[in-house]
């Protein structure tokens, strides 16, 4: 069985993001960029598969710029067999990434194709989803515990109210959710390794995908920010307060 | 033009986050549909048929709908929305799963987690956890639109009086199953809706100790929460979390306990009205976004708290 994971270039989870002056975006000049963690997971997942004897390979796919080679270096590090980078410097939305990795799956024809459920920059929460509708495949979403036997695939998903399990027929799209496992960190023989192991790069265009945005984004600005409030010396005065001041209890 | 919204529900209730998308929906000045797809769940058709401002409620009563697999539903979403201006559902769990699925088999791009209505095209949604604010316009025919329920009042539940058409659609897909599940049936309120949370975090070192919160939270009618680290840990199962990735809670009163205030963390609580921190640690993040807070040992302080709330009760 084949694994396909998607990994994302985003800014990384403990640097304090700023808008740009411009309100075009936010800065991402000289900032921290790291995988996205729930891609971590992703891959870390695919890896452990191969390891129990389930996957027979992995490849880590990521889109974007070519800097998004660097991602896909630190999931061969943990462990994935090769990497295929889509390469544009177009912003990719959603939409376009479901239509991208659907023409990397048609080429690559893998059982299981993992991503995280959301990526931790636009927090959009659909690329899996979308991937699943191109392909007719089932998804298991905010997944936090897969098994795979006898052709199908059991997932238990995090959703609202606890979880719940369903069982998808093979192939699936899967998402990552926080609980499925914690991801390893790369080695430096590893890091060494994944330096010789093969990057394919195609584009958009090779792919036959139209990847223009959908999306216009009109401007990007700070939220309102709240101030810090006050210190009170003792549970009485806090609940006096929230009492009398506050009015909410 | 007419909006189509879908309802979230158990098959037996109608959820307050639809009330919510419904008011979205009104800002967009249209008809609204609501679509219930579920099995025996003509009582949650009835219920969103009295809601203020709902035109017609098509229901979709078949066993393939029951658990509201995504690969059964978004088909029918899919076979309805061509009739619609905008589809819109809450940007939760059974939203998230089905929306993307549904647009992707129409071509459309989706707009996730909107907090604002500008116009009928563009609308204000967070990003970065928040940390940032992004108006984005969609440009497709049909606009597929999820909705942070917290930045919408939820719409009357009375005082409407749709009508109710059943309709039928391509089924069970053959693709998946629904095994089980296990959910929380606490008798407090819901996390997403309560009106007061009370959360723990790292700081309450155990599951066990999530008592001391539990009984506080009965004493202001108020639910439970956590943080990640709390999730992660095994204090409390994952429908708990508060956050970026977890649930979005806007009270009038959130009490954060043993909670440090990472960004993540604040990303689903800091539209609450009043926010209170029990932290030991005076430079605790949590204090820049808190109304009121207490720095000591959450040990001491909960039993008095507990103990001050009696009195007054």
């Amino acid at each position: 069985m084949k694994v396909l994971v998607a990994v994302k270039r985003v800014i990384d989870a403990y640097v304090k993001v700023r808008v740009k002056a411009d309100q075009t975006g936010v800065e991402t000049t000289n900032v921290k960029m790291s995988m996205n963690p729930f891609d971590e997971i992703g891959v870390e997942e695919a890896i452990r598969l191969r390891e129990a004897g389930t996957a027979s390979e992995v490849v880590a796919v990521s889109l974007g710029i070519e800097r998004c080679q660097e991602t896909i270096r630190t999931a061969l590090a943990m462990g994935a067999d090769r990497g295929i980078l889509v390469q544009t410097d177009v912003e990719l939305q959603p939409l376009a990434v479901a239509k991208l990795l659907k023409a990397v799956v048609d080429a690559e024809a893998p059982d299981l194709v993992i991503l995280g459920k959301q990526a931790i920059d636009d927090d959009s929460n659909q690329t899996g989803q979308m991937l699943a509708a191109l392909l007719g495949w089932a998804q298991g979403t905010f997944t936090s515990k897969l098994v795979i036997e006898n052709g199908s695939a059991r997932c238990t998903r995090e959703v609202d109210g606890g979880l719940e399990t369903v069982t998808l027929k093979m192939p699936i799209v899967m998402t990552t959710d926080l609980r499925l496992n914690e991801p390893r960190y790369a080695s430096l023989p590893n890091i060494m390794k994944a330096k010789k192991k093969p990057i394919d790069v195609k584009t958009p265009e090779e792919l036959g995908v139209d990847v223009t945005p959908r999306l216009v984004v009109h401007k990007v600005v700070e939220p309102p920010k709240r101030q810090a409030g006050v210190k009170v010396a003792n549970v009485a005065e806090l609940v006096a307060k929230l009492r009398d001041e506050a009015g909410v209890i | 033009m007419s909006v189509l919204v879908f309802a979230e529900h158990d098959n037996a209730e109608l959820k307050v986050a639809t009330l919510n998308v419904v008011t979205a929906a009104a800002q967009l000045d249209a008809d609204i549909h609501v679509v219930v797809t579920g099995q025996d769940c003509a009582s949650v058709a009835d219920a969103a048929a009295k809601v203020a401002g709902v035109a017609k409620v098509l229901v979709a009563d078949d066993a393939a709908y029951g658990h509201r697999l995504a690969e059964n539903v978004a088909p029918l979403i899919a076979q309805l929305a061509p009739g619609y201006s905008h589809v819109l559902a809450a940007h939760n769990t059974s939203g998230k799963n089905i929306m993307p699925r549904a647009a992707a088999l129409l071509d459309v791009a989706q707009v996730s987690d909107i907090i604002e209505v500008v116009s009928a095209d563009t609308f204000v949604r967070p990003i970065y956890a928040g940390n940032a604010f992004a108006t984005v316009q969609a440009t497709d025919a049909i606009k597929f639109v999820t909705v942070r329920t917290t930045a919408f009042e939820a719409a009357a539940a009375e005082g409407g009086s749709a009508t109710v058409e059943a309709i039928s659609g391509p089924g069970d897909a053959g693709l998946s199953s629904f095994d089980g599940a296990a959910l929380s049936s606490s008798e407090r309120p819901e996390l997403i809706s309560a009106g007061i949370v009370i959360s723990g975090g790292r700081g309450m070192q155990s599951g066990d100790n999530f008592h001391m919160l539990e009984e506080i939270a009965d004493l202001l009618g108020a639910a439970v929460g956590a943080s990640r680290a709390a999730v992660d840990a095994g204090y409390v199962p994952n429908e708990y979390q508060v956050g970026q990735t977890g649930k979005i809670v806007a009270p009038e009163l959130y009490i954060a306990v043993g909670i440090s205030g990472a960004i993540q963390h604040l990303a689903g609580m800091k539209d609450s009205k009043v926010i209170v921190a029990i932290n030991k640690d005076e430079e605790a993040p949590i204090f820049q976004v808190a109304d009121y807070g207490i720095v000591g040992d959450l040990f001491t302080l909960l039993p008095e708290l507990k103990a001050e709330l009696e009195k007054s009760a």
